[in-house]
């Protein structure tokens, strides 16, 4: 019985947690680009553009809905369900933290540590590409079509080196449970440095790392990898036809799909929730340090805005920073909120690389796109693999 | 395709390179004007809606010669002159404009009206705001468009 409503809490919270951060991805995706290319992004909707997120969805539930003549029906209501059903599943898995103990219940962070968690994420994200190909071939529209194409071409590719290269950090720690790989990451060389995947003895995944998140690029759509929806070829690609709230599904199964190749890429490379340096000395108080220096940052622009506006609302931002650096000081949530603190840090690091290489490079053509993962990713990922698996064998763990 | 390993490396020193410069973009500050909240910012010569300036004394530097009116392209500045009096003085010269219109729904802010202004009388300003829901309150008379009278000491 309590395991039920356990689980349920843990899963109303993980659920909020991530449609959360889903509509406030878009935002802050919006406002580093905007800030990349000098402007200020989102600024009129609320302070700062705060509520944009919650304008856009409106906007996006008030839109007629079309279906397009000569469509497939039901295959075209069922692509953006299973879309945006697919991406939202992973999170079950994701491990963000050890068993802690909270009102004298011991539990786990995560929802489920499933044994086989790592080939249950690569399946699930890989059928995400069903919602894609239906979406363009039920949409009954040349455009859609070819973004489906290339879509599915692009991310069945992708799926090999991207594969290929989570197999090596499963050497390392013998394990497929997410969980398990988290625990394997955890200690420090020498005291200081950590032992993640990307640092771990004998056989560093650095090589396998950059492999991961150049597939996780490909596999999520996005720029350098956006063929399936270049809007100067394509329209818009495989969502095309669709708009109001199916269009949403699709927005907000992309942004899913970057959360979730973030996070994999955390627990198989960065140690999931394992801090930067060891407890002991002192890792604890890096949360109230960082959120303190952003609130004094905030509050020093307050003090001396560059807008008007920026001397009321920036001392609230600053006076949040430092709520939320007081609440990491609070004896009783420290042990739940650390390790989710350093998982988010690490996921939203690689989800700000995300934008920062939106913000950079220009989009592949397509046979450099196919020639780009085969005739270089492909052997790149099998040679790093049989390194690692010949370190391991030779050196052992 | 990058095939041997310095091609490999030279691909990625580009990246990182074009990785930093975006990076330094998103660390300096934005050059974006905030303007219905705060006014816009405009080069020392923007051709804005006209201001007719007064001399020293206070008085109108217009003295109804005509020559703006003969240089428009589009024909939008109306002028009636009439004669100062000793009793009553609004320019400096002999004759001062009664009514001095410009038809903003006609004005193309070429600025020849500035060139060909004798006295300096009339310039441009930075006004930009220039909209109405009525053709007739587009044509902005002489009392809208004067240096108003620096206040009396």
């Amino acid at each position: 019985m309590t395991f039920f409503v356990i689980t349920l809490i843990k899963a109303a919270l993980w659920a909020a947690a991530i449609l959360l951060s889903l509509l406030y991805l878009q935002w802050i995706e919006r406002k580093v680009i905007a800030h990349v290319q000098l402007r200020l992004g989102p600024s009129r909707v609320g302070p700062h553009g705060l509520l944009q997120p919650l304008a856009d969805v409106m906007k996006l539930l008030l839109k007629e809905d079309l279906t397009p003549a000569g469509a497939h029906k039901f295959l075209y209501l069922l692509a953006p369900f299973l879309a945006v059903s697919l991406a939202l599943v992973p999170v079950v898995v994701l491990p963000f933290g050890p068993e802690v103990e909270v009102f004298g219940v011991r539990t786990a962070l995560h929802l489920a540590d499933l044994n086989i968690g790592v080939l249950f994420l690569l399946a699930v994200t890989s059928l995400g590409v069903y919602g894609t190909a239906l979406a363009g071939w039920a949409s009954n529209s040349k455009y859609a079509l070819l973004g489906a194409l290339r879509s599915s071409a692009q991310m069945i590719s992708y799926e090999l080196p991207m594969a290929i290269a989570v197999v090596a950090p499963l050497l390392l720690a013998n394990t497929l449970s997410l969980q398990g790989l988290a625990e394997a990451q955890g200690g420090y060389y020498g005291g200081w440095i950590p032992r993640w995947n990307v640092f771990q003895l004998p056989a560093p995944q650095i090589f396998g790392c950059v492999i991961f998140l150049i597939s996780g690029f490909a596999e999520t759509n996005r720029v350098p990898f956006d063929l399936p929806e270049a809007e100067n070829e394509l329209v818009a690609g495989f969502h095309t036809e669709y708009s109001s709230l199916k269009f949403a599904s699709f927005f907000m199964a992309e942004y899913a799909n970057m959360i979730t190749s973030c996070a994999f890429a955390t627990v198989l490379f960065f140690g999931a929730w394992q801090p930067l340096w060891p407890e002991a000395k002192g890792s604890g108080y890096f949360p109230t340090l960082l959120f303190g220096l952003a609130g004094l940052v905030a509050l020093y622009h307050g003090l001396h805005p560059a807008r008007p506006k920026d001397r009321i609302t920036l001392p609230v931002v600053a006076l949040a920073f430092f709520g939320l650096a007081a609440v990491f000081l609070i004896p009783v949530v420290r042990p739940v909120l650390l390790p989710v603190f350093w998982f988010v840090l690490k996921a939203g690091s690689l989800l700000f690389t995300f934008m920062w290489v939106r913000a950079t490079l220009p989009r592949f053509r397509y046979d450099q796109l196919m020639a780009f993962t085969w005739k270089f990713l492909f052997p790149v990922a099998m040679v790093n693999l049989l390194a690692t698996g010949l370190l391991v064998a030779v050196y052992g763990k | 395709m990058p095939a041997s390993a310095s091609d490999v490396l030279k691909s990625a020193a580009a990246i990182a390179k074009g990785m930093g410069i975006t990076f330094k973009e998103l660390m300096s500050p934005t050059i974006t004007e905030n303007y219905p909240d705060e006014p816009p910012k405009f080069q020392e010569r923007y051709r804005g809606v006209h201001v007719l300036q007064r001399d020293e004394n206070g008085l109108e530097k217009c003295v109804a010669c005509f020559l703006c009116a003969a240089a428009c392209p589009s024909n939008c500045i109306y002028i009636e002159a009439a004669d100062n009096t000793d009793a009553v003085r609004f320019s400096g010269a002999e004759r001062y404009a009664k009514v001095y219109n410009i038809d903003y729904n006609r004005c193309i802010f070429c600025g020849y009206c500035v060139e060909a202004c004798p006295t300096d009388a009339i310039t441009h300003g930075h006004g930009f705001e220039v909209a109405g829901y009525n053709t007739s309150t587009l044509i902005y008379r002489k009392e809208q468009m004067l240096v108003p009278l620096p206040p009396k000491p």
